[in-house]
């Protein structure tokens, strides 16, 4: 066997078609791995757009054929502008308190060291590692004990209280990572703590509240879980889609979802683009 | 002196609007909870009347009559995030290492689906697996799956369902971790005569795990707490803890064992993820 190929090297100096094959798999094994990767991730996301253009009446389970229709209309299967409308308050109110409360903190454990500082670390990490079930039900428990019906502003708060973590971590990651020599300039040209902060400190820490911001209010506007248990009659678009999903979910809802999608995807593309911008002219 | 002392005081001021907002709102109501979860039905009042007598055994209670739907959560939520890493660590690494120019674009990829609404999602993969959808009839065709088999209303479809719902939560920390590592320590131990493997073993996954234990934690306990996805895609038979807290709080109305179940499962969670951590020797988490 051996004395085969070797025979086979010498007579043909190029490799052998499969040793090739095996060593071109061998070599972007990792690449294929990751391309199946993105199929999966993909797939359900395809399939929300492309379901967005069927002509499908009611029930969206069934291709029935090709209509724009749908996008013409967003609004035409009825509750879905409704809940759509009810997210996107409950999502940027939530996003409003939680990025102000959540920078405060971040500035505080970020920048100042002070006794209590872990115990305040470990008080923002705690809702984060709580399942959003308890937080959820803990929340409605609390708001039955003092007779407040849920709804809109119980939901609100309950955002708020998943937001905050998250605004923390980011807008301290984003204080950590600032030269400390930028500051000490500012002071040395004689600018006071104040002028400090809101010329120096506060711009260069903008890009972290604001994507601060944008995770709260995609936090908020995807969330379910805790919204179920203290929204009470209100219904929200995830909630719209829960509920609808037994029955098959409107073509309408595919089409804001996909929307949003491209929205989404847009803003964190030019997000780079600008992060990218302002890194050079710095 | 008076800028002194509101230098003192200074974090705290800072501190104090959210605090309150989180003690009010986040401690004081898991205190509501573990008072809740010791009450029973008044005798003869209404259903949803409670009073406080202290009843410890809602909670062995709440254990035993749902064994089953609490070894389910923590099965599903280990087999989703035994997935997840298997799929993200590749996804990672790829990203991190053989992207080149592409990086920020495929990191973009790599969120870009979670922009669309989980339940969205979740829905499109319980049409895609159902009867009507492309998938079942393919697989029938091949003989893959037998005639009557269905992939809906199955664990399989729940814990796919989960393994994707959460796996930006395993691919961001693992890529972050991965990101860091310098590529000149992996050819450093290729120089030193070590094979592919053996560097990954010695070199490149010791290295990066802080991203897998973070990537772990995030998946594994939103993912035992859920239950969206067992109800979306599954059946009766793959209800899970959450199902029951769910249908306890809102359809029977049951508060005590609601909480006292809430409370088993963050327990069960807290200790698992404490033990976990002191095993994988990572404290850098917070």
């Amino acid at each position: 066997m051996t004395h085969h190929v070797k025979q086979k090297d010498a007579s043909i100096p190029t490799i052998p078609f499969k040793a090739r094959v095996s060593r071109w798999f061998g070599r972007n094994l990792i690449r294929i791995y990751a391309l199946f990767g993105f199929t999966y991730l993909f797939i359900p996301v395809a399939y929300t757009f492309v379901f967005s253009f069927n002509d499908s009446g009611k029930s969206n389970l069934v291709w029935k054929g090709f209509t724009l229709d749908n996008w013409k209309n967003p609004c035409g299967a009825p509750e879905v502008c409704e809940a759509l409308g009810n997210s996107i308050k409950i999502g940027l109110l939530a996003t409003i308190f939680s990025t102000i409360l959540g920078t405060m903190i971040a500035f505080a454990i970020g920048r100042y060291a002070f006794k209590g500082r872990s115990s305040s670390n470990l008080l923002i990490f705690l809702p984060m590692a709580t399942p959003e079930i308890v937080l959820g039900a803990s929340l409605l428990s609390l708001f039955l004990v003092f007779q407040i019906n849920p709804g809109f502003w119980p939901t609100v708060i309950a955002h708020v209280v998943f937001c905050i973590s998250f605004v923390v971590v980011t807008v301290k990651a984003r204080i950590a990572s600032l030269d400390p020599r930028l500051e000490q300039a500012a002071m040395d040209l004689y600018a006071n703590e104040l002028e400090t902060f809101r010329k120096v400190t506060l711009p260069l820490v903008a890009p972290g509240i604001a994507g601060a911001a944008l995770l709260a209010f995609s936090l908020s506007f995807d969330d379910f879980i805790i919204t179920n248990f203290n929204s009470g009659t209100l219904k929200t678009f995830p909630e719209f889609i829960y509920t609808s999903a037994a029955r098959g979910i409107p073509a309408q809802a595919n089409v804001i979802g996909s929307a949003m999608f491209f929205l989404a995807l847009f803003i964190v593309i030019a997000g780079q683009f600008v992060g990218k911008k302002v890194k050079v002219s710095k | 002196m008076s800028a002194i002392l509101s230098k003192v005081k200074l974090p705290y001021l800072l501190l104090l609007p959210g605090f309150i907002f989180l003690f009010t709102f986040f401690i004081l109501p898991i205190i509501n909870l573990a008072q809740t979860s010791t009450q029973t039905p008044i005798a003869g009042g209404d259903t949803g009347q409670y009073e406080q007598t202290l009843r410890f055994s809602n909670y062995v209670d709440a254990f035993t009559e749902n064994q089953e739907q609490f070894s389910r959560s923590f099965i599903y939520a280990l087999c989703a995030t035994v997935l997840a890493l298997a799929i993200a660590y590749p996804l990672a690494y790829a990203i991190a290492f053989k992207a080149g120019r592409f990086k920020n674009f495929l990191l973009v990829l790599v969120v870009a689906p979670f922009l669309v609404s989980f339940l969205l999602r979740t829905v499109a993969w319980k049409q895609i697996l159902g009867e009507e959808g492309f998938v079942v009839p393919t697989l029938r065709t091949i003989g893959i799956i037998g005639e009557s088999t269905t992939l809906t209303s199955t664990s399989f479809a729940v814990v796919m369902g989960m393994t994707y719902n959460f796996l930006p939560f395993m691919t961001l920390p693992l890529y972050a971790s991965l990101e860091r590592i310098d590529p000149r320590t992996m050819e450093a131990s290729g120089d030193l005569y070590a094979n592919g493997i053996t560097t990954f073993r010695k070199v490149t996954l010791p290295l990066s795990m802080p991203g897998v234990v973070a990537g772990t934690l995030l998946t594994f306990i939103p993912a035992a707490g859920d239950y969206v996805n067992a109800a979306i895609l599954g059946s009766p038979n793959t209800k899970m803890l959450g199902n029951v807290i769910e249908s306890r709080y809102f359809k029977i109305v049951d508060y005590p064992t609601a909480a006292a179940l809430s409370f088993t499962l963050m327990a069960a969670i807290l200790i698992l993820v404490t033990l976990y951590i002191r095993k994988a020797g990572t404290e850098e988490l917070v």
